[in-house]
């Protein structure tokens, strides 16, 4: 039987970055992956590069063209008549991407030595992993340790039983084959959002159904606040307090019912997507036997350093709990990895940011207002709208803004929110700084080049202490 | 030919001397008369020069050390002309690159904008103030809270002088400046307010008097060079609080030195009761730490048998407990030394005043980037005025000043430390 120092169940943002980061720090190293695409060929990167992020990325960028090339080119006196849309060559460019980026990740196992071996692992006694191989052969490989980072998946709601042609998860929504005229989502999260995005961008009328009476109660609330008018006025309909009770599907068409405090309602929509969250992802793995316990919500427990009940067994990512992000999966693969190595490794979760990329773009890190009422911190709040800085100005991109809060003794940043374009981007500064515990003045501090977006960051750290210059 | 360097023949009355620093090392070549170290003795101050030209091959005795007339403190090899700069590098002790000129404090660069601008702003040194971000790094709130915890005394805090709310001046030497904003806004005005003094404050005054009439308390100075602790620290300082949990600062540097200083001069670790003169087997150290209230100096028991760690870990709790005003009253008593850091509040030389019924305190000040003299050339080193006020009726000026010398010597060569030397 195969001995290794390290297996790593689960071949995505953090399985192949553990993996890799193992076998760096010169450990016999061996990943284990069950996804495979269409043609049944192993394809590594799991949810994140062929369901999740990185197809969803591609989709809302071209639909972002798409949309500019109808809308935004006259604006800046581009007449170029009446655009056309060819979503077979626009879903087939995402296919690519796709395929670039799990054949890269593949490419990067192999390089770094790592065995990949493609199949569905079972955790036994004695740390034995069985694979039951994509290709049918069986296997039975040891270590030391073992990585557990077998995701999550998406939760799925028996009043509308997914049927993967017109009630659908998220793996569907990024490829259907025509772009419906009525696309109800169930769930007005990230996932649901983005979604929504894409096909409304594509012409799809989009109604959007979010049990809860908050919209994006995660975020900081000025944000969802701005955020919910930005989007409604991009033509989503985003209904809260709406609860589905029932899903049909007939004659091509779905009928969906629902409630809220008004009483029930009906709606048809031509495809229905459930985006109603994600649940962690341990079935089959054989848990039970190896002794490693879970949660009341199936995610197995860890401690800080990631390591479960079990001496030498480990779990990262989604399958634990925490923020259900990829980077979050990935830091945390490679503190095991540096653990596993005998290095001292530190996982900061308080600093890991969070992004929406609908348009314009979300993304935050740190405290919310409402998380720093709870806690009873004093702070100082620093806020800029993107309307009064230039490089908006001239891009167009004037919606939104930057919400920068301050501790009001130490002027500690505690948390940074953006509402604008490229706030993914612009959202690194802020985590930078808060990793070394800067102050609103040190961002404030600092140059940032002019004219650009990350001005109104700068601006934010001002207002929070002296006063904003521009405004 | 080896050529002796020897203690001149001192006066009928002066006994000994006690050699002060050495202007030169082993292995730096000398010329003839140039002075190689200086004498203290009881009445004056006597220049020892070098008999021949040559390479300084041995120091007998250092700094610190007494000598009596005609004692061999040195050698001198006449018949080396020159030596190549390496072997003078090599016979210095490691000091490792000098501070750069522009830093204020060691590490300037490594401050982030905010911290650089309050430290600027206050004229602190930063690396005397704790820190708490990650890898040690200083963040602006810790600077803020350094100045919080030191603002007790008026000086810090633009608190006009005769304000009804306690501010008492604690042992640290600090003069309340009485310039009243009322004063500054209205220059025609000449009004007087009086305002009765708080018992607090009128004990503490009852207190210094006594002790200035009771105690003949003169003050004696020196200078310290920091660099090799500071250096020591900034090697082993991360070791430090991984193996102890607690931060490795300086004051556990001081209070060693002065243990040592304190078991080699018994008289500074004894009072004077009535006509018999105490002496403590024990070394009860008292280190002022800043308080909401004012300045408070709680006692480090045995400070004899206490490691680094400990010691660090003891003035850590007092200053929490300092602030958090849960220090307790016999907690305050006792006491056979006292440290006291002048330093935090920007002093750069001061008179301490004793500690009753203690014989000495010693007080710490800023450490600032200064030009001094290492073998004969002008480099920059962060230097840290040092001042030992003492009770002249049971300690000698000699003993005071070879005490504060130990402790001197013990900082810039921390090895003497571990050796007990």
């Amino acid at each position: 039987m195969k001995e290794y120092d390290v297996i790593v169940i689960g071949a995505g943002p953090g399985g192949y970055v553990a993996a890799i980061r193992c076998a760096q720090l010169g450990l016999s190293t061996a990943c284990i992956d069950k996804w495979t695409d269409a043609k049944n060929k192993p394809s590594p990167g799991g949810t994140c590069l062929n369901v999740g992020c990185i197809p969803s990325k591609a989709l809302l960028d071209s639909s972002h063209h798409f949309h500019n090339a109808q809308h935004l080119f006259p604006k800046h006196g581009i007449n170029i008549g009446s655009v056309e849309l060819d979503l077979a060559a626009m879903l087939a460019r995402k296919d690519k991407v796709v395929k670039n980026l799990t054949r890269g990740v593949a490419g990067l196992l192999r390089k770094n030595k790592v065995d990949f071996l493609s199949g569905v692992a079972t955790i036994g006694a004695e740390k034995v992993v069985a694979v039951a191989g994509t290709d049918g052969s069986t296997e039975q490989i040891r270590a030391n340790n073992i990585i557990i980072a077998t995701g999550s998946v998406p939760i799925e709601i028996p009043v509308a039983a997914r049927d993967d042609e017109h009630i659908v998860d998220n793996e569907g929504a990024l490829s259907f084959t025509a772009v419906p005229e009525k696309l109800g989502i169930i769930g007005a999260g990230v996932i649901g959002l983005e979604l929504g995005s894409v096909w409304s961008r594509l012409g799809a009328q989009v109604i959007v159904l979010e049990a809860m009476d908050d919209f994006l109660p995660a975020a900081d609330a000025s944000i969802a606040k701005e955020a919910q008018k930005i989007l409604r006025k991009q033509g989503l309909d985003i209904r809260l307090g709406c609860r589905v009770i029932g899903a049909r599907t007939s004659d091509d068409r779905v009928a969906v019912r629902y409630e809220d405090t008004n009483g029930q309602h009906s709606l048809e929509v031509d495809r229905l997507v459930v985006a109603v969250g994600r649940r962690a992802y341990a079935d089959g793995l054989g848990l039970e036997a190896a002794g490693i316990s879970l949660d009341d919500r199936g995610r197995i427990e860890v401690d800080a350093l990631c390591r479960t009940n079990q001496p030498g067994i480990f779990a990262i990512g989604d399958v634990t709990a925490g923020p259900m992000l990829a980077h979050k999966a990935s830091e945390e693969g490679v503190a095991v990895a540096e653990t596993i190595a005998g290095q001292s490794a530190h996982i900061d979760h308080s600093i890991i940011p969070w992004v929406i990329y609908t348009h314009p773009e979300i993304a935050w890190v740190g405290k919310t207002a409402a998380e720093l009422e709870a806690q009873g911190v004093e702070y100082n709040i620093g806020s800029f709208p993107f309307a009064a800085i230039g490089r908006a100005q001239g891009s167009g991109d004037t919606d939104g803004m930057v919400r920068l809060y301050a501790c009001a003794k130490t002027d500690r940043i505690l948390g940074v929110h953006i509402l604008g374009t490229n706030a993914s981007e612009l959202i690194a500064e802020a985590v930078t700084a808060m990793a070394f515990h800067g102050a609103a003045e040190d961002l404030a501090r600092t140059v940032h080049a002019h004219p650009t977006m990350a001005e109104a960051i700068h601006e934010a750290a001002l207002a929070a202490g002296s006063g904003a210059i521009h405004m | 030919m080896i050529v002796d360097v020897k203690i001149p023949l001192l006066p009928e009355s002066v006994p000994d001397a006690t050699l002060l620093d050495w202007t030169k090392q082993v292995g730096n070549v000398v010329e003839k008369d140039e002075v190689l170290v200086e004498l203290e003795t009881d009445k004056v101050v006597l220049e020892v020069s070098a008999p021949v030209s040559g390479l300084l091959t041995e120091i007998a005795k250092v700094a610190g050390e007494i000598g009596v007339s005609n004692e061999v403190i040195a050698r001198i090899d006449s018949s080396v002309a020159a030596t190549p700069p390496g072997a003078s590098a090599a016979a210095e002790a490691p000091a490792g690159t000098p501070a750069p000129a522009s830093a204020p404090s060691g590490n300037a660069e490594s401050l982030s904008p905010a911290v650089r601008r309050v430290v600027d702003e206050h004229k602190l040194d930063a690396n005397a103030i704790t820190t708490s971000g990650p890898g040690g790094r200083l963040t602006k709130g810790d600077v803020l809270a350094h100045i919080d915890a030191t603002a007790a005394t008026p000086n810090a805090k633009a608190v006009p002088a005769a304000s009804s709310a306690p501010k008492p001046a604690g042992a640290a030497p600090a003069a309340p400046s009485a310039v009243s904003p009322a004063e500054a806004a209205s220059p025609q005005a000449r009004g007087e307010r009086r305002v009765p003094m708080t018992r607090l404050r009128q004990r503490i005054a009852e207190r210094l008097v006594q002790a200035q009439h009771t105690a003949a308390i003169l003050t004696t100075f020196n200078e310290v060079n920091m660099q090799p602790v500071m250096e020591l620290r900034k090697r082993l300082r991360d070791d430090f609080e991984k193996n102890h949990g607690v931060r490795l600062g300086f004051m556990s540097f001081f209070a060693k030195a002065a243990v040592q200083a304190l078991q080699k001069f018994p008289a500074v670790n004894a009072y004077i009761e009535d006509n018999e003169i105490v002496y403590h087997d024990y070394c009860d150290i008292g280190v002022a730490v800043g308080s909401p209230r004012g300045l408070l100096v709680p006692i480090v028991r045995n400070v004899e048998h206490m490691n680094f760690a400990e010691i660090e870990g003891a003035i850590a709790d007092y200053g929490q407990r300092a602030q958090a005003g849960s220090i307790g009253i016999e907690e305050l008593n006792g006491g056979t030394f006292t440290i006291s850091n002048g330093g935090v509040f920007g002093s750069m030389l001061s008179t301490p005043i004793l500690n009753p019924p203690q014989s000495a305190i010693l007080g710490m000040h800023a450490t600032q980037v200064r030009p001094v003299v290492e073998n004969g050339e002008i480099v920059a080193r962060p230097m840290m005025y040092l001042a030992l006020s003492y009770d002249h009726r049971i300690v000698d000026g000699r003993e005071a000043v070879q005490f504060l010398v130990t402790i001197k010597d013990c900082i810039e060569d921390p090895g003497r430390m571990l050796l007990g030397v």
